[in-house]
């Protein structure tokens, strides 16, 4: 079906109809009861077109995707891990998909066990007091966690704490998180092997500071060694730790981000708790604290009163609400169904076995890709693209070729530390079977640079389509169909 | 662990031999989801030049390694687990829904959550690799053609996470544009929770935010007027249909904005946009609203979508992804995200929102409802919506215990007044599997009715009410 690229628009014809609705059993016509001034005046163009139609399309559609049930997804820092079938059954179920948001508590008290559970759940993995699951994504998270971090300052009076810094190294969103959030970003270098350079830090922490916002491991997969005197330098001066979740799959059963000093953290459910990435989402992004800023969490929050009723309660020191109701809550069943499944005597291996893959990798393609930084990585590692840098092939075009051979790319280009940076994260749940099949590719592909360059700079040159004419599209966005059409003419 | 059997014993002498074995070469077990055999880690730790996994973890200070067992129940099976969330399952009580405030008990064919099922679509992550991911960059693209033909703006985005954070975006997006002016106005018809959320982001973020009060049901228009004479007003936020399920007439409002070199944003259900009135036609800058009603499951308040649309000239300040159309090196027509250079993680402390996701899969659910219900379908919907909610509206009337709270045109949901005791009644409701009306206080009641909704379930509901 790789030749297959109508829009849903080009297979429209009026009069076709792919749905079906209840006769009108009131007589009356509803419509009539709005003033003509209050009602649109040309029709909205959807397609019309029949059943079949729509399901041949979308299936066509499906299979020009690379997903993790695809093949093999080293996208770093995004932890492309195997998202479970039953999960997705479960979170359909409808004893809990039709319930309302605004559903009369007691009649909503499953939906309600099921998130005190997973606040509860989420809160011992972190070694944090409580969990808000209301923020939406990562991002929305770190947005959370910063506004927890300035709440707690202002309601303490402490009103010139406006600053939080952040390492060179970090996530795009940590620095945008902290504008919204009216933060102002002061950068921390990193040491040449990604780790915060103390040195550097000590100057920056004054009464100005809210707080500092890291990643452990860090971007490079590698373990801040000296977080124990990060920790308390930051609280001397009267600031917070904040702890990006990005990076959590390598600490499941290792490490707790409370006992490492942080105060708040995110976690991305769709990365270390395997709920589906979905296309770009929906993920949910809980935030965690510690037990002296609970209060601040958003509104509304779910609790358990003491007769084992749930309830949802609207705090008077909170930060404020965030998100309409109560967050994604389809998306937390899917990592409470996870949570479960590998249960405590499972979860414990998750972070062994993801470090245990990444390093597996990292050390057997060292002799083909420049490793800047020596030494064991965590749930994943940074290449400084090939080592043979004379070949004109760059990290792109390695990606690129690595689409021809049915894997999906690494991360690339990310950190900024380096300028071919290559950054693979294969999770726990893909066998050795599947590493050595990418192992292989990976040295191909570095044979190619070396012998018949050409091949990998072409690349991809058997996808369904090949490069694309990016600049053209940012130059004039075409961004619906009325518009591509109006283009064509 | 219950010994009481030979054979168990027997297996449980088997485990602790095999546990033993593992702990002294500090190797793991592995479940259904880590494929990893003993020899396979052994090689693995060969390659890599150490002893054990720990080894892997020996530059992580020993104070913060955990060596306790987490508080999490034991590993279920898939029995297990299924007895478990429908234990907890049997604790909700499914209603019959009448009861909107942002939530809408629409129906979806069947096919959308067949299509949503496809796991090419729900295991793939954001398409930055676009020769992989045409599938979902097609239909981000056909999402956003089909919001712009609901809003009639001109550009939309890849989907923000709810409506509420959306509306918070649209005042970003106002303030970015206006240049050194950072006041916002919005109506206190918008719903309470989107206005709750906006207050949060304006609060922290710096902006002034104020709060045009109301006058029988829809915003005082005047005030308006008398708070852009200020000259400090970067934009105005409305809503359609608004809190009370009243349609507003902003006739008028564009031009007096713009006028004073502010922004209009209408925060609009876009499900009822097939029938009413577009903020393209009220001559909005930006549209933004919750995507819920476009069929899908309430699902306790998520996963749903936001929506921003937005004219041309606002393009360049609108937060998020988008996808445009393009072609490849053989001319190929072909889809990739563009606009990049607005984006956070490029602009990183520059940047003006910090989206860096959308609600993609939920963007693919409201691009098959609509693909399905098409042009006619969703006027349909938004028909029979209008009738059922007239139908209750004039029954409940009629009763002689409901006064109209507002004589304002409506379309799927409205505020009634009575003395009865609601909270009474409403509990009396859910006993018989019925959600009413939401509360709003001085014996105000708002009710929504959907095309779910039928004669025979309307006329149940006023029986039961009228009957006390």
């Amino acid at each position: 079906m790789k030749t297959y690229d109508k829009l849903i628009f080009e297979l429209s014809k009026p009069g076709r109809k792919g749905y079906s609705l209840p006769k009108n059993g009131y007589g009356t016509n509803g419509l009539s009861a709005i003033p003509d001034t209050l009602l649109r005046e040309t029709p909205a163009d959807l397609p019309e077109v029949s059943e079949l139609e729509v399901v041949r399309h979308f299936t066509n559609l499906s299979s020009k995707n690379f997903g993790v049930d695809t093949g093999f997804y080293p996208l770093g820092s995004c932890t492309m891990k195997y998202n479970p079938k039953i999960n997705e059954e479960i979170a359909a179920l409808p004893a809990f998909n039709n319930i309302h948001p605004l559903q009369d508590a007691e009649t909503a008290q499953g939906s309600l066990e099921l998130y005190w559970n997973l606040q509860k759940m989420l809160s011992n993995i972190a070694g944090l007091a409580e969990f808000t699951l209301n923020p939406y994504a990562g991002a929305h998270g770190e947005l959370t966690g910063l506004m927890v971090m300035r709440q707690y300052h202002i309601s303490r009076g402490d009103h010139k704490r406006t600053k939080v810094i952040v390492p060179n190294s970090a996530h795009g969103t940590n620095p945008a998180s902290a504008m919204v959030a009216g933060l102002e970003v002061i950068e921390v270098k990193s040491k040449p092997n990604g780790s915060i350079d103390v040195e550097d830090l000590k100057p920056l922490l004054d009464d100005t500071i809210a707080g500092i916002m890291m990643t452990n491991p860090n971007t490079l997969g590698m373990f801040e060694t000296e977080i124990l005197d990060i920790a308390k330098l930051v609280h001397e001066a009267g600031g917070l730790l904040y702890y990006d979740g990005a990076n959590l799959n390598p600490l499941l059963g290792k490490v707790r981000p409370g006992d490492m000093g942080f105060d708040i953290m995110h976690i991305n459910l769709h990365k270390t708790f395997s709920t589906p990435h979905g296309g770009g989402g929906p993920g949910s992004g809980p935030v965690g604290v510690a037990s002296h800023l609970v209060k601040y969490l958003p509104n509304p929050r779910v609790k358990k009163n003491v007769d084992g009723k749930f309830y949802v309660d609207f705090g008077e020191d909170s930060l404020g609400n965030i998100s309409t109701f109560l967050g994604n809550f389809g998306v937390m069943m899917k990592a409470y169904a996870y949570i479960l499944t590998l249960g405590k005597e499972n979860i414990k291996n998750v972070g062994p076995l993801a470090t245990l893959n990444a390093n597996y990798i990292k050390e057997s393609l060292k002799d083909d890709y420049l490793l800047p930084i020596e030494g064991v990585c965590k749930h994943e590692f940074v290449f400084d693209g090939l080592k043979d840098k004379s070949t004109g092939v760059t990290t792109l075009n390695v990606a690129k070729r690595l689409l021809d051979y049915g894997f999906h790319a690494p991360t690339i280009y990310f950190p900024l530390l380096f300028h071919e940076s290559m950054m693979i994260e294969p999770t726990e749940t893909e066998s050795k079977d599947t590493l050595d099949e990418f192992i292989d590719v990976m040295h191909k592909v570095a044979k190619e640079a070396r012998e018949t360059p050409d091949e990998v700079i072409n690349a991809p040159l058997t996808t369904i389509v090949r490069k694309l004419d990016e600049t053209t599209a940012a130059k004039n966005p075409i961004l619906n169909y009325k518009a591509l059409k109006a283009n064509k003419k | 662990m219950d010994m009481s059997t030979d054979v168990e014993l027997y297996q449980l002498n088997n485990l602790m031999k095999s546990k033993l074995h593992l702990v002294k070469l500090n190797l793991i077990m592995s479940d259904k989801f880590m494929p990893h055999t003993e020899s396979e880690i052994r090689e693995m730790l060969n390659k890599i030049g150490v002893a054990s996994i720990d080894e892997l973890y020996g530059d992580v200070p020993e104070e913060v390694i955990y060596r306790e067992e987490y508080d999490i129940p034991s590993a279920m099976s898939e029995i297990e687990l299924r007895r478990h969330i429908n234990d907890l399952g049997s604790k909700n009580k499914t209603l019959t829904i009448f009861a909107g405030g942002g939530a809408y008990d629409h129906y979806a064919p069947s096919t959308v959550a067949h299509l949503l099922s496809r796991s090419e679509f729900y295991t793939a992550y954001t398409p930055y690799q676009p020769e992989i991911s045409q599938g979902t960059l097609q239909y981000i693209f056909e999402y956003q053609s089909m919001i712009s033909e609901l809003t009639g703006m001109e550009a939309t985005n890849a989907s923000m996470y709810d409506g509420a954070t959306a509306a918070a975006e649209a005042m970003f997006m106002m303030v970015a544009s206006a240049k050194k002016k950072n006041r916002i106005l919005i109506s206190s018809t918008v719903s309470d929770r989107v206005i709750r959320v906006v207050e949060t982001y304006a609060k922290f973020h710096g902006v002034n935010l104020t709060l045009i009060p109301e006058k029988e049901g829809i915003t005082d228009l005047e005030e308006i007027s008398t708070e852009l004479s200020k000259g400090d007003v970067a934009g105005v936020i409305v809503p359609t249909p608004n809190k009370y399920g009243i349609i507003e007439d902003f006739t008028g409002l564009a031009d007096t904005i713009h006028s004073s070199k502010g922004a209009l944003a209408i925060f609009a259900d876009p499900s009822t946009l097939a029938v009413l009135r577009t903020p393209s036609e009220w001559g909005a800058d930006i549209a933004c609203g919750d995507g819920q009603s476009l069929g899908m499951p309430l699902a306790f308040g998520g996963p749903y979508l936001g929506y921003i649309s937005c004219s041309k000239s606002m393009l360049r300040k609108m937060p998020g992804r988008v996808v445009g159309a393009t072609t490849d090196a053989d001319g190929k027509r072909a889809y990739v995200l563009t606009l990049q250079a607005r984006e956070q993680h490029i602009r990183r402390e520059k940047a003006t929102s910090n989206i860096c996701s959308n609600q993609s899969l939920m963007a693919l659910y409201a691009t098959i409802y609509m693909s399905l219900l098409g042009k006619e379908g969703l006027k349909e919907v938004n028909v029979l919506s209008c009738d059922g909610a007239h139908y209750l509206y004039h029954r409940l009337i009629e009763s002689g215990k409901f006064s109209p709270a507002f004589d304002k045109p409506f379309l799927k949901e409205f505020v009634v007044k009575t003395e009865l005791d609601m909270e009474k009644i409403n509990s009396k409701l859910l006993e018989n599997g019925i959600m009413g009306g939401i509360l709003l206080g001085n014996g105000m009641v708002e009710f929504a009715v959907t095309e779910k909704r039928t004669k025979e379930e309307i006329d149940r509901l006023v029986n039961l009410i009228v009957e006390g």
